[in-house]
């Protein structure tokens, strides 16, 4: 059972011989502000069981009614990843006992999806790889379990367990993709692309905050592989809960190692469920689907067919936002930039910041120059993401305008900047407060550059003996003593003025 | 017990209301007769699982109070009433007839209690039923077997037989059941009383502990068939918390009534259904059953009513249709009750694990007959079964629409016996589930199409009641009550007094 018994094949050796094909199933949590079925509120964090009724807690007699902003927003997705709408859908029943599951059933959709047959194409390594969606559907997330006492929080070894059912009902939209076979040694990578560029969708979209910490988006990925040139696809096993993209990555490349070692000594894939853990980036199994739960599917009764009409569809479809993959192609253009480059922004989530910061009147270059630059190094310091920075792109784009303007050098940028972050105010205002601008030709920056060459006889020496280029150090006693504010060419200029005589 | 208070329990639903909004009785009058009828014969009886008492006589002194500050009050205000035990009702015990309930206390209540509350009727108690509905006799209850006033060595039908034997008993003016396949309108009969399943989808399902979804409907039960039409009204129309509730304004169904009641039936077609007990099928139904069923309609076309014949082929196919669509949905709607949230928890001592309990649970908190349709519900839905049964059963419950539709092209209604026998004694049926489920034989086919169909008396055979039913086409309800109406109108003028009136006071209760 534990992953570190799994034997595992070098990554590389792994392609010399096999096939990965992969396949993912997304779970986005909609942000409606009620549940699927109920009035209850969806908000993250509540004192548990608060934000339940007798619907979501399936009391007997109590009756599901479906959330119109759910299905709305399924459909949004489904648009947007090029599915066809189903002008007929139903929601069924999946049974099975948990008592996570109030009803002692999910609903959800079995064969009769709101969306279908579409596909998203994402970028690794400058090629193009096209991902088919199987299927869009709709259904309800289950409670969650709280295994209390026991070293693992799992409930091998607790003593009792508690259920917060708060989450229990919350819309939750499947993806499903099709096998994606072809990937190779690109297979991890092509399946961390594809979340991100769902999730990146997903956002665009404005129906869910994916936030893969709360679990707002989930992934289960499922992995076989094939000896090389074989038509036929291995068995696959389906890893639950990977949580981050990194860890999509991750548990890919760690299926495939393991999955490798189990076929090279002779052995075969079970199909099975298993668990990827963050902590060791390995896979553990689970319950086998060998011996999986019937879930005895039906059409839920108690709720009417879905039947979206043409010209709701047409509504919807002409209301999606500029999609993510469209929107890198024209900021490309309008940026003058390289695909290279664009990526980096991408991948920093930098983009909509820039974007913004152009829109605030930086122009492109110096809005990406801060981003990627001091703002990326601060935010990696801090452990945060570049949009949790207190920082706005108006207030970066003011920095930029008081650099070009030379109202501020970009040393003493990055002063203003850290008075921004301390929360003082607009990049103005911090160099009101501090005094921070830089100096013209006062007397005090007089003082300070004849004090500076009556204090470096030496110095002069050597300057005047042809050694121009000692004059830098002065220019550096300059700035200290100015404690930076001085703008650099200028001291540079009176230095040379006043030794040099020119 | 004054002889004023046992009459009034005596008096239906319009004349209740009529008493009480003269201020010739109270509310507490009213209600207090029926607690004291309640006390001194239902031990015979055995119709309710709870019995308010004390806050029955607190909301009819409510009622009585506002009616003395000169609050407008609506005509029901201070009428009792009886509900079917697994009409939810928030902090009344509600067990659905099970174990596995037992003691829970409802956090809400069914849109049909709060319509019924909002008008102003007074709860009594709780009805006995067959366990989650599933049962033509009650003796399915976990609780209790339930007497048919008639005879009380025979069944008051069922499932809703706590109801039907409460009503003809004189335990409550009126009540509401629920129908599956028959379990309003089968009781009714029985127990010579009125009982009407709606359209599907015309009143709220809302607080009904489901059996099978799509075919649930709750409705009324009474002595009359305008105190029927008048529950109806109450409790039908439009409601949100019920996705499979129809938007469209309910018709006026106590005005068809008072229109069947004036005799007039000149233009309307009465088919009368070949295989529910015509020519060749007969097998199974009683003699005298058929012949109070052939003695009402010829009163019907004798109020000039147009009497044909029609044959509706796919007919035969509901029993075994029903018993592939209802346990399906049952044994998934029965999947909550595992001990977690509310109700019975077996065997949680620490010494099992979760899915012992879980099992432990039900099998102690479900009867047999429970057990039996859940394990061949989920038979049904299995992999690789689900095609041939579920699937099946849901292409002849299209065969049967079609019936109707054809029928209905040609007639204004539908009529047949509604039970092919009268009430049979208790225990005759129990180890024989073929022999129970023939009881919703003619009950099933409206119950499947999502049809309107009401049981009125028609008559006495061998001392016990007999009733007709009705059919009409989806939201045609008020067909059902006008041609009803008219046959009680016309049978209780020839008799000259009502036919509940020929079953006596029980000794010492008057």
């Amino acid at each position: 059972m534990t992953s570190t018994a799994d034997r595992l094949v070098e990554f590389d050796e792994v392609l010399t011989r096999y096939e990965p094909v992969i396949g993912l199933e997304t779970h986005v949590e909609l942000g409606t502000a009620s549940k699927m079925f109920c009035g209850c509120a969806t908000t993250f964090g509540a004192e548990p069981n608060t934000h339940t009724c007798p619907v979501c807690l399936g009391m007997p007699g109590s009756l599901p009614v479906a959330n119109a902003a759910a299905i709305e927003a399924t459909i949004k997705i489904g648009l947007a990843l090029g599915c066809r709408i189903a002008n007929w859908s139903r929601f069924a029943r999946k049974n099975y006992f948990y008592p996570d599951i109030p009803k002692g059933f999910q609903t959800s959709q079995y064969d009769e999806p709101l969306c279908v047959a579409g596909h998203l194409d994402v970028e690794v390594d400058g090629t193009t790889h096209r991902v088919e969606i199987e299927r869009v559907h709709l259904e309800e997330d289950t409670g969650k379990n709280l295994h209390v006492g026991g070293a693992t929080g799992r409930i091998h070894g607790a003593d009792h367990s508690l259920i917060d059912f708060n989450r229990a009902g919350i819309p939750l939209v499947e993806i499903v993709t099709r096998p994606v076979p072809g990937a190779g040694r690109l297979a991890p990578e092509v399946a961390r692309a594809y979340v991100t560029e769902l999730r990146e969708i997903v956002q665009a979209l404005g129906v869910s905050d994916v936030r893969m910490e709360q679990g707002s988006l989930r992934c289960d990925v499922n992995i076989s592989l094939n000896p090389v040139g074989d038509l036929e696809w291995g068995t696959r096993t389906e890893t639950k809960n990977v949580n981050s993209l990194r860890s999509v990555e991750r548990a890919v490349r760690f299926e495939m190692r393991r999955q490798a070692a189990v076929l090279d000594s002779g052995g075969r894939i079970v199909q099975e469920t298993r668990h990827f853990h963050e902590d060791t980036g390995t896979t553990s199994s689970g319950r086998s689907k060998e011996e999986a739960t019937d879930y005895r599917y039906f059409p839920e009764p108690d709720l009417v067919p879905l039947a979206p009409d043409a010209d709701w569809i047409e509504k919807l479809r002409a209301e999606l936002p500029e999609l993510p993959a469209a929107r890198r192609t024209r900021l490309q253009q309008e940026w003058g930039i390289s695909g290279t480059e664009m990526t980096w922004l991408a991948n920093a989530g930098a983009l909509g910041l820039v974007e913004q910061t152009v829109a605030a009147g930086a122009s492109p270059g110096d809005a990406r120059k801060w981003w990627l630059g001091d703002l990326a190094r601060r935010a990696n310091e801090a452990g945060t993401e570049l949009g949790e920075l207190a920082v706005t792109p108006a207030q970066v784009a003011e920095l930029v305008r008081l650099v070009n303007e030379g109202t501020i050098n970009d040393g003493l940028a990055r002063q203003v900047l850290d008075g921004v972050l301390a929360g003082q105010g607009d990049p103005a205002q911090v160099v009101q407060a501090q005094g921070l601008a830089v100096m013209g030709e006062s007397d005090e920056l007089v003082a300070a550059v004849e004090a500076a060459i009556a204090g470096a006889p030496d110095v002069i020496a050597k300057v005047k003996a042809g050694k121009v280029q000692a004059l830098g150090a002065l220019v550096g006693a300059v700035m200290k003593t100015t404690r930076g504010k001085a703008d650099a060419p200028t001291v540079k200029r009176m230095l040379e003025e006043r030794v040099l005589g020119s | 017990m004054t002889g004023t208070s046992s009459d009034l329990t005596r008096v239906d639903v319009a004349g209740l209301s009529r008493l009480l909004s003269s201020g010739e009785v109270s509310a507490v009058e009213v209600t207090r007769a029926h607690l004291d009828r309640i006390a001194a014969d239902d031990g015979r009886l055995g119709a309710y699982l709870h019995v308010e008492d004390d806050a029955a006589l607190a909301a009819a002194a409510a009622v009585d109070q506002a009616r003395a500050t000169g609050a407008e009050l609506g005509p029901l205000a201070g009428v009792p009433v009886a509900l079917k035990d697994l009409v939810v009702t928030e902090g009344v015990p509600t067990t659905s007839g099970s174990k596995i309930l037992e003691g829970w206390l409802p956090p809400y209540s069914a849109t049909v209690a709060t319509r019924l509350a909002e008008a102003g009727t007074v709860l009594l108690g709780k009805t006995n039923m067959d366990e989650f509905a599933m049962g033509s006799s009650t003796e399915n209850s976990a609780y209790q077997v339930t007497r048919n006033p008639w005879d009380t060595d025979r069944i008051p039908g069922g499932s809703s037989g706590g109801s039907s034997a409460a009503v003809a008993g004189h335990l409550a003016p009126w009540s509401i059941g629920t129908d599956t396949g028959g379990s309003i309108r089968q009781p009714a009969a029985v127990t010579g009383i009125v009982g009407h399943k709606p359209t599907y989808g015309s009143v709220s399902r809302y607080g009904l502990i489901a059996f099978s979804s799509s075919l649930d409907q709750a409705g009324p039960m009474a002595r009359t068939v305008l105190d029927a039409a008048v529950m109806h009204e109450v409790i039908g129309g439009h409601d949100p918390r019920d996705s499979t509730s129809i938007d469209t304004p309910l018709a006026r169904l106590a005005d068809a009534a008072r229109e069947g009641a004036a005799g007039d039936l000149r233009g309307v077609r009465v088919g009368v259904v070949r295989e529910l007990g015509g020519e060749g099928h007969t097998d199974g139904y009683e003699p005298g059953v058929l012949a109070r069923t052939r003695e009402a309609i010829e009163v019907l076309a004798g109020l000039g009513a147009e009497v044909t014949e029609v044959s509706c082929p796919s007919f035969d196919l509901a029993l075994p249709a029903y018993y592939l669509i209802a346990p399906s949905e049952a044994s998934s709607n029965l999947a909550r009750y595992e001990g977690v949230r509310f109700g019975l928890r077996a065997g949680d001592d620490g010494s099992r694990d979760l899915d012992e309990v879980m099992a432990l649970t039900r099998e102690q908190g479900f009867g047999p007959e429970v057990k039996r349709r859940i394990i061949l519900g989920t038979y049904a839905l299995s992999s690789g079964y689900y095609d041939a049964y579920y699937g099946q059963a849901q292409k002849v419950r299209t065969l049967i629409t079609r019936d109707f539709g054809a029928a209905f092209a040609d007639v204004d209604v539908l009529v047949s016996p509604t039970m092919p026998t009268v009430a049979f004694p208790i225990g005759a049926r129990v180890d024989d589930p073929i022999a129970m489920y023939a009881a919703d034989l003619c009950t099933l086919p409206a119950s499947l199409a999502g049809l309107p169909a009401i049981s009125v008396p028609s008559g006495l055979s061998d001392g016990l009641p007999v009733g007709l039913q009705v059919m009409a086409p989806a939201l045609a309800d008020e067909r059902c009550y006008r041609i009803a109406a008219a046959l009680e109108a016309a049978q209780d003028a020839a008799r000259g007094h009502r036919l509940l009136d020929e079953l006596g006071a029980p000794a010492g209760a008057a």
